[in-house]
């Protein structure tokens, strides 16, 4: 009986975005042992980790801009449509035009801010529903890229090149061949980037005053009105936000594949979305936390390898798992919501 | 307060990932990992890791389907398979999965030629030879990979060249007579470029008429397209060389919505059709009835020759850096029974069952 109350009582003294949070990462620890215990082999070295950090940098950077218009209440679903373009115009600024990797810095910049300015004016000021802005948005960016060049092609400009192999090496972390070569572990440039991102902003959103008014814009519109919060400013921002990260996201996409391509980052809005969900942001807005996010994007990916390990690979049963995966969480979320309701009023 | 203790509760789960990470390769680094009866199965049998481009075509899910099923668990093969979905970023990620992984052999069939050195050469460093299978890659050091299997696709151009040689002559026609048009591949492509060269040099060494070369995509759809437009502008044309089976079908289709006769008899006014790949099973039965004069196989079926190549790398072999695999000619025409190409013979097989 005291067992209960007590643990009613942390059940209770959490808020909404701290328990989704604790959900999340418990499950993706539960997941990835399981996946040593299970599979053991690669699941036990921590470059599989690493592995899946370099492959998903610009993931972990599109889901935490996701993450916050979905916490003001909106969506964006252009992010993977800027990514490929981004993408796209850095290569061929790069390879056909012989540009320099800062200018090609700025350009992917320069394309997120765009974006950000248009999408965000139109949803926060005009008052356009956000899914149909970032719609338009994503065909715009899918058809540009196109545009801009049809064929994929890789850089071969030798200074990219040479950014895009730098390794950051993480010490006591490598492993042993089975040819007795000692290979260190490393992470990529962009695994930094999207680390330094995922932080930097999970501290805006928890101590800054328009990380709060985030929150409370998609928490109640209305009660954000009273306390004085700028609704209109606040939405616009957290859409330059996401479009100028998804900006920097093509950018690290770009530095990991090392080329441009139409069908680069094909869907990536709709894993963003789905990492985010998984990561405890609720689509009603108000509920959510960047560091779930970044355990979503983890565990999305993990679960991906893991399928991908076993040998079930094809496109469809990655699809078939994500669903799974993102059905389960939901249904997690909610059992747990109604039970914390139900402590709060017994 | 609170978030405070959260904030805690988050360090503290992130630093047992990495210790637990760290404990879990010490302990396999300090000994045998095989503790799971799995793994102890799993070490009898050679792995093998097999990033396929992606599954765009019958010829390339034939060729999936070649490798799946010569190496299975009863021969003593574990083959993991990866569909690289047309993307070099999911193969490059397959890879670095396989040799995590640790397989014993990676099998690539890489969907661009540039673009690898980086990544073979982990697998290098990791101790894993790979064997390249269909196209090849552009890498600096040519021992980033052990061996290549594949076509030879100037060969196979050559040889339905050479066929289409001997024919015309037995049916007593000049070489000034034959006006022919080529419908291409996808323009790049190494099959497009090995065919296309094929019959470009044979048409200059024997005085043909090549009248035109319109890319049709290796697809149905602008496989009739082109040859409706090559219809309009030239009326002479009595030969149509596909550069594979799709485009051939819809050429056909063209050629009799134009009101012409498909077929070998070209002294009647006839338009002979030939082609290459020899997988879909739509042409193979046109090739019966004669629709399909020639077809030059481009033989999808890699498999036991990869797992000849790996049996050999796993006795400590070092197989040859470029093997071809064998490919025939099919034909309904009994008249020509074999085709000669740089003194070897090449024999034309009949079609069957």
């Amino acid at each position: 009986m005291k067992k209960t109350s007590e643990k009613s009582s942390i059940f209770t003294k959490l808020n909404d975005t701290s328990l989704l949070l604790i959900i999340t990462i418990v499950i993706f620890f539960a997941m990835y042992i399981g996946a040593i215990i299970f599979q053991g082999g690669g699941f036990t070295k921590p470059q599989m980790l690493f592995n899946i950090l370099n492959a998903n940098a610009a993931l972990i950077i599109t889901s935490v801009g996701l993450s916050i218009v979905m916490i003001t209440g909106g969506i964006d679903i252009s992010v993977g449509g800027v990514v490929a373009l981004v993408s796209m115009c850095c290569a061929v600024y790069l390879d056909k035009m012989g540009g320099s990797i800062i200018g090609s810095i700025f350009i992917a910049l320069g394309i997120g801010l765009l974006y950000g300015l248009v999408q965000g004016f139109l949803v926060a000021y005009l008052d356009i529903q956000p899914f149909i802005v970032s719609l338009a948005g994503m065909f715009f960016a899918r058809g540009m890229t196109t545009i801009v060049n049809t064929a994929p092609f890789n850089v071969e400009n030798a200074e990219f090149v040479a950014l895009k192999d730098t390794r950051i090496i993480v010490p006591g972390m490598g492993s042993y061949t089975r040819k007795g070569i000692y290979v260190p572990a490393y992470v990529e440039i962009g695994v930094i980037v999207a680390l330094v991102i995922v932080l930097l902003l999970f501290v805006v959103l928890r101590w800054t005053k328009l990380g709060r008014s985030f929150y409370a814009v998609g928490g109640n519109k209305q009660s954000a009105l009273m306390l004085g919060i700028n609704v209109k400013r606040t939405k616009f921002l957290s859409h330059l936000i996401c479009s100028v990260l998804a900006g920097i996201a093509g950018y690290v996409y770009f530095l990991h594949v090392g080329s441009g391509s139409a069908s680069h980052a094909m869907g990536m809005e709709m894993n963003a979305i789905a990492s985010s969900i998984i990561g405890g942001t609720m689509l009603t807005g108000g509920v959510g936390n960047l560091i779930g996010t970044l355990f979503g994007v983890l565990s999305l990916c993990t679960i991906q390898t893991i399928v991908a390990s076993a040998g079930l690979d094809d496109a469809w049963w990655t699809g078939i798992t994500i669903a799974a995966m993102l059905c389960i969480f939901l249904i997690i979320q909610s059992v747990v919501m109604v039970q914390k309701q139900k402590a709060l009023k017994g | 307060m609170k978030t405070v203790a959260n904030l805690a509760m988050v360090l503290l789960l992130s630093v047992a990932l990495i210790a637990g990470c760290g404990s879990s390769s010490a302990q396999k680094d300090s000994g045998d990992s095989g503790s799971s009866l799995e793994s102890k199965e799993a070490g009898k049998l050679i792995t093998v890791g097999f990033s396929q481009l992606g599954a765009e075509s019958d010829w390339r899910s034939a060729n999936t389907i070649s490798m799946q099923s010569a190496f299975v668990p009863e021969e003593g093969y574990n083959l993991i398979y990866k569909n690289g979905q047309q993307k070099q970023v999911n193969q490059i990620t397959a890879i670095r999965t396989f040799i995590q992984q640790e397989v014993d052999y990676i099998v690539l069939a890489p969907v661009t030629e540039s673009g690898w050195d980086s990544v073979l050469g982990e697998a290098r460093d990791a101790g894993i030879p790979v064997i390249l299978v269909d196209r090849r890659v552009d890498v600096a050091d040519k021992t980033l990979y052990s061996c290549w299997v594949g076509s030879d696709f100037e060969l196979e151009g050559r040889k339905m060249a050479a066929w289409i040689d001997s024919y015309t002559k037995r049916i007593g026609l000049d070489a000034s007579e034959l006006h022919i048009v080529n419908i291409q591949g996808t323009i790049g492509s190494t099959a497009q470029i090995g065919r296309t060269r094929g019959l470009a040099n044979a048409a200059r060494e024997n005085g043909w008429d090549l009248m035109a070369e319109v890319s049709g995509d290796f697809t149905e759809t602008k496989g009739r397209e082109v040859m409706a437009g090559l219809l309009k502008r030239f009326d002479n044309i009595n030969i149509v060389y596909c550069e594979n089976d799709n485009e051939a079908i819809g050429a056909i289709d063209a050629i009799e919505a134009a009101g012409k006769k498909v077929g070998s008899n070209i002294r009647k006014g006839e338009i002979m059709v030939v082609s290459f790949d020899g997988v879909n099973k739509e042409a193979l039965d046109y090739a019966k009835e004669g629709k399909i004069s020639c077809i030059a196989e481009c033989n999808p079926l890699h498999g036991p020759r990869v797992r000849a190549l790996v049996d050999m790398l796993v006795e400590g072999e070092t197989p040859d850096k470029f093997n071809y695999v064998d490919e025939r000619l099919f034909s309904s025409i009994p008249d020509v029974t074999e085709v000669k190409v740089d003194g070897v013979s090449y024999p034309v097989q009949g079609i069957d069952e």
